[in-house]
C-alpha cells in the first residue's frame, strides 16, 4: 500500500507548487454553482410562465362570451403576419435556449472536472448499500468520512444492477453502472453530515439504500485515519 | 338513427364490431378501466406514502408492484389508447367525411390486441410472481427481478403491435379518404396532431419493441445483450428505451392539445390563430426534433461527456415548436367570444397546467441542474404535470365536449363545472408539492419508504391529501356521466354551434356511415369558419 500512501502526497505537492504558480488553485464550490443556476433558471421560466399566464387571463376575461357578440372576429393572418408569428417567437425562445444552454455549459464544465488534488473514493454498488473504499484500501459500508475542504473524487461501480449515488445537499449525482467505472466529485466545504441514497430503481429494498457523509475537520480525520491505518495493520 | 339506439345492446355486436366509432368507444371503456385499476393505485401508494414506516402495507414489494402496474397501466393502458385509440378512431373519420377508417377490419385487430394487453397486464395482480420493474424495465434489474419480466414484455409488445395496426390505418385514413373539397390546410388541427402522433409511434415503437424483446432473450433465454459480465452493456437498453419513450409524451402530447384546438376554436367561435404556423412549424416541429431529445434522461447515466451539451441544446430546441403550439391556442382566444361550458373550462386548466408542465421541463435539459433533480420528485412532478394531468384535462373536456355527440344526450352543467374545480385544485396541491419534494430536498422517485428525508413527511401528508382530492373529483366526474347516460336530456343536434364537419354533417349520434350522403365540401368551407 505504499503506493497508495505516495500518490496522495505526490499529487498534493504538485498541486502546491502549480497553486504558487497560478492566483488561485482552490477548486469550485459547485454546490453553490448549482444553487445560482437554479435560481436563474427558476426565475427565467417564473418569468415566462407569469407573462403567458396573465396574457391568458387577460384573453379568457376580455374575450369572454357578451350578448351584444356570437361569433369570434379573428381575421385571417397575412403571409407576412403568419411567418412573423412563427419566425419572432422562434427566435425569442431560441435566444432564451442559448443563453440558458450556455449557463449550463460553463457548470457542467465544472462537474465533469475532478480537481487534482481530489481524495479518492472508489464506490461499489449493490443491493442494497453502499461500500466506500479509501485510498489506503480499508472499506466503510453506508458510512464515508471525509475530511472538510478537500474536494472528494468518487469512483462508482456496481456489483449488482444499475444504482444512483446521490447527495442531495450537494447537488451531485451519477448512475452505479456494473462494468463500467463512473464519476463524480463534491466539494465538502463545512463539516456536517449528509444523506447519500439511491435513485435508481434497484428492488425491493431501493428506498433503504442510503449511508451518510461525514465531513469532519481535518485534524479530526486524520486522528480517524490514523486510527483505521492502525486497525488495518 | 334513433331505431338503432332503442334496439338495446348486443355484446355480440360490439365484439364483431368493425365501425370506426364502436371500435373507438370499445377504446374508451379500455382506457377508463386502466385509467380506474391505475388511480386505485396511485391512491394506495398516496396513502402508503404520508407517513414514515409501514402506512398501510409492510412490504415494500407490493408498493413495488402497484408503482409498476400504475406507470405500465397509465401511459399503456389509458394515456395512449384514450388519445389514439379512443378520441382518433372516432373523430378522423367524422372529421374527414370520410364513412369510416380505410381497413375496419385492420382497425378491430388493434382494439383487440390492445385488448390482449390489457389482460396481460391484470395477470400482475394474478401471478404469484408479479412483475416490479418499473414501467421502465431497466436491465440488469429486469433480468435478475423475481418478478415477471415476460409480463412486461409481452404488454408493451401487444400494445405496440396495436399502436403500428392503427397508425398505418388512420395515416392511410387520411391520406386517402379525405372528402372532395376537405384539402390538407382545410384538416381539423386534432387530425394533424393524430397524424404527427401515428408517425411518431411508427417511427419509434419499434426501438421499444426490440429492447423489451431483447430482455426476454436475456431472462429467459440466457443472452447477454445488458450482462456486462459477459461483455453486454446496460446502458444500452436505457438508450434505446428512451428514444421510443421520450417521444410517447409526445404521442399523448399532440392529441391532448390537437383537443384543446378543437374546444378551444368551438367555445371561442373564432378561426384557429395561425392555423399554418401552428400545424407545420408547431405539430411538425414536435414531430421533427422529437428524435434528439431522449438523451436528457441519460445525463447522469449513459451519455458520452462529448455528446451531453449538444444533448442539451437539442432538448431545450424543443421549447420552440411547443411554443408555437401554445401562441396557437391562445392567439384562437383573441378577439374570440368564449363561452365557459365545462368542456372550455377544461379547455382554459389545461392552459394554466401545461404552462406548468411545459416550463418545468426546462430545468430537465441541463445537464448540471439534472444533477440534483434526476430521480427525484421533481421529475414525476413536471412529467404528471405535462402528461399525466394536462393530457387528461384534455381527455375528461374531449369526453364532455363529444358527449352530445357521442350518446346524444346532454350533461348536466353544475356536476361538469363542479369536477373540473376539484380535479384542479387537486392535481395543483399534489404535483405542485411532488416537485417541490424533488427540487429543495431531492427526495426520490419510487421510494416505498423514506426515513433519510424525515422532513418531508409533512408535505408528504399534504401531498395524499391533495390526491383524494384528485379521488372526489374522479368520483363527481363518473357520476355525472352515469348520470348524463342514464337520465340526459336529449341533446341538440350541434349543442356548441361548431362549424367543423362532425357536427355540421352528422346527426348525434352517428350512424354506421356516418353521413346521411357523400359530403362535398365547397371551396370557402373551413372548420373554424365562424364569419358566416
Ligand atoms: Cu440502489
Amino acid at each position: 500500500m505504499a503506493n497508495g500512501l505516495n500518490r496522495p502526497v505526490l499529487w498534493t505537492t504538485a498541486i502546491v507548487l502549480s497553486a504558487a504558480s497560478r492566483a488561485e488553485a482552490r477548486s469550485p464550490d459547485i454546490t453553490a454553482g448549482w444553487h445560482e443556476l437554479w435560481r436563474e433558471v427558476i426565475w427565467d421560466i417564473s418569468i415566462i410562465g407569469a407573462l403567458f399566464a396573465a396574457i391568458t387571463l387577460y384573453l379568457l376575461v376580455r374575450y369572454r362570451r357578451s350578448r351584444a357578440q356570437k361569433n369570434g372576429t379573428g381575421n385571417p393572418l397575412t403571409p407576412l403576419a403568419a411567418i412573423g408569428w412563427v419566425l419572432i417567437p422562434v427566435f425569442v425562445f431560441l435566444a432564451d435556449d442559448i443563453f440558458l444552454a450556455a449557463k449550463n455549459y460553463d457548470l457542467w464544465n465544472q462537474y465533469r472536472a475532478v480537481p487534482e488534488n481530489a481524495y479518492v473514493v472508489d464506490v461499489e454498488a449493490g443491493m442494497w448499500s453502499w461500500d466506500f473504499r479509501h485510498p489506503d484500501g480499508f472499506i466503510e459500508t453506508n458510512e464515508l468520512r471525509v475530511a472538510v475542504g478537500r474536494p472528494v473524487h468518487i469512483r462508482l461501480t456496481s456489483r449488482d444492477v444499475v444504482h444512483s449515488f446521490f447527495i442531495p445537499d450537494y447537488k451531485v449525482k451519477w448512475d452505479a453502472v456494473p462494468g463500467k467505472t463512473n464519476y463524480l466529485w463534491f466539494n465538502p466545504v463545512e463539516p456536517g453530515e449528509h444523506v447519500v441514497t439511491c435513485t435508481e430503481f434497484c428492488g425491493t429494498l431501493h428506498s433503504s439504500m442510503f449511508g451518510k457523509v461525514i465531513v469532519m475537520p481535518q485534524a479530526e480525520f486524520d486522528t480517524w485515519l490514523e486510527a483505521k491505518r492502525r486497525e488495518k495493520i | 338513427m334513433s331505431t338503432r339506439a332503442k334496439r338495446g345492446f348486443r355484446l355480440k355486436e360490439w365484439i364483431f364490431t368493425t365501425d370506426h366509432k364502436r371500435v373507438a368507444v370499445l377504446y374508451l371503456a379500455g382506457s377508463f378501466t386502466a385509467f380506474f385499476l391505475a388511480g386505485v393505485m396511485a391512491m394506495l401508494m398516496r396513502t402508503e406514502l404520508s407517513s414514515i414506516g409501514p402506512t398501510i402495507t409492510d412490504n415494500p414489494a407490493t408498493y413495488n408492484t402497484w408503482l409498476y402496474f400504475h406507470g405500465a397501466a397509465m401511459i399503456l393502458g389509458y394515456l395512449i389508447p384514450a388519445l389514439t385509440g379512443f378520441f382518433a378512431n372516432y373523430y378522423v373519420p367524422l372529421m374527414i367525411g370520410a364513412k369510416d377508417v380505410a381497413f375496419p377490419r385492420v382497425n378491430a385487430l388493434s382494439f383487440w390486441l390492445y385488448f390482449a394487453g390489457i389482460v396481460l397486464a391484470l395477470l400482475t395482480f394474478v401471478v404469484p410472481d408479479p412483475p416490479d420493474i418499473m414501467w421502465t424495465g431497466y436491465p440488469p434489474y429486469s433480468i435478475f427481478s423475481p418478478g415477471n419480466t415476460a409480463l412486461y414484455s409481452f404488454t408493451v409488445l401487444l400494445m405496440g403491435f396495436s399502436s403500428i395496426a392503427g397508425g398505418i390505418n388512420l395515416l392511410t385514413t387520411v391520406i386517402r379518404m379525405r372528402a372532395p373539397g376537405m384539402t390538407w390546410n382545410k384538416l381539423n388541427i386534432f387530425v394533424w396532431c393524430t397524424m404527427g402522433a401515428f408517425v411518431l409511434q411508427l417511427l419509434f415503437v419499434p426501438f421499444i419493441g426490440v429492447a423489451v424483446i431483447m430482455l426476454l432473450l436475456d431472462k429467459y433465454l440466457g443472452m447477454n445483450f445488458f450482462n456486462a459480465a459477459a461483455g453486454g452493456s446496460a446502458v444500452i437498453y436505457e438508450n434505446i428505451f428512451w428514444f421510443y419513450s421520450h417521444p410517447a409524451v409526445y404521442v399523448i402530447l399532440l392529441p391532448a392539445i390537437g383537443l384543446i384546438y378543437e374546444i378551444t376554436a368551438t367555445f371561442a367561435r373564432n378561426r384557429v390563430f395561425n392555423y399554418k404556423g401552428t400545424v407545420y412549424g408547431g405539430i411538425w416541429g414536435v414531430v421533427a426534433l422529437s428524435g434528439v431529445v431522449w438523451g436528457h434522461h441519460l445525463y447522469v447515466s449513459a451519455m458520452p461527456a462529448w455528446l451531453t451539451p449538444i444533448i442539451t441544446f437539442t432538448t431545450l430546441l424543443i421549447s420552440v415548436p411547443v411554443g408555437l403550439l401554445v401562441i396557437g391556442l391562445l392567439g384562437t382566444l383573441y378577439r374570440g367570444s368564449i363561452e365557459f361550458k365545462t368542456p372550455m373550462l377544461y379547455a382554459s386548466g389545461f392552459f394554466f397546467l401545461f404552462l406548468i408542465g411545459g416550463l418545468t421541463g426546462i430545468p430537465n435539459a441541463l445537464s448540471a441542474i439534472y444533477s440534483h433533480i434526476h430521480g427525484t420528485y421533481w421529475i414525476p412532478g413536471h412529467f404528471h404535470y405535462v402528461m399525466a394531468i394536462s393530457a387528461t384535462t384534455a381527455v375528461i373536456g374531449g369526453v364532455y365536449y363529444v358527449f352530445p355527440k357521442l350518446t346524444g344526450k346532454q350533461y348536466n352543467e353544475t356536476l361538469g363545472k363542479l369536477g373540473f374545480v376539484l380535479f384542479f385544485i387537486g392535481a395543483n396541491i399534489t404535483f405542485g408539492l411532488t416537485m417541490y419534494m424533488g427540487a429543495a430536498y431531492g427526495m426520490p422517485r419510487r421510494y416505498y419508504d423514506y426515513a433519510q428525508f424525515p422532513e418531508v413527511e409533512r408535505l408528504q401528508y399534504i401531498t395524499t391529501l391533495g390526491s383524494y382530492i384528485i379521488l372526489l373529483a374522479a368520483i363527481v366526474i363518473a357520476v355525472s356521466w352515469l348520470h348524463a347516460l342514464i337520465a340526459g336530456k336529449k341533446s341538440e343536434e350541434n349543442p356548441w354551434g361548431s362549424r367543423s364537419l362532425e357536427w355540421t354533417h352528422s346527426v348525434s349520434p352517428p350512424p354506421p356511415g356516418n353521413f346521411p350522403e357523400e359530403v362535398r365540401l365547397a371551396d370557402d368551407w373551413d372548420p373554424y369558419d365562424y364569419t358566416k
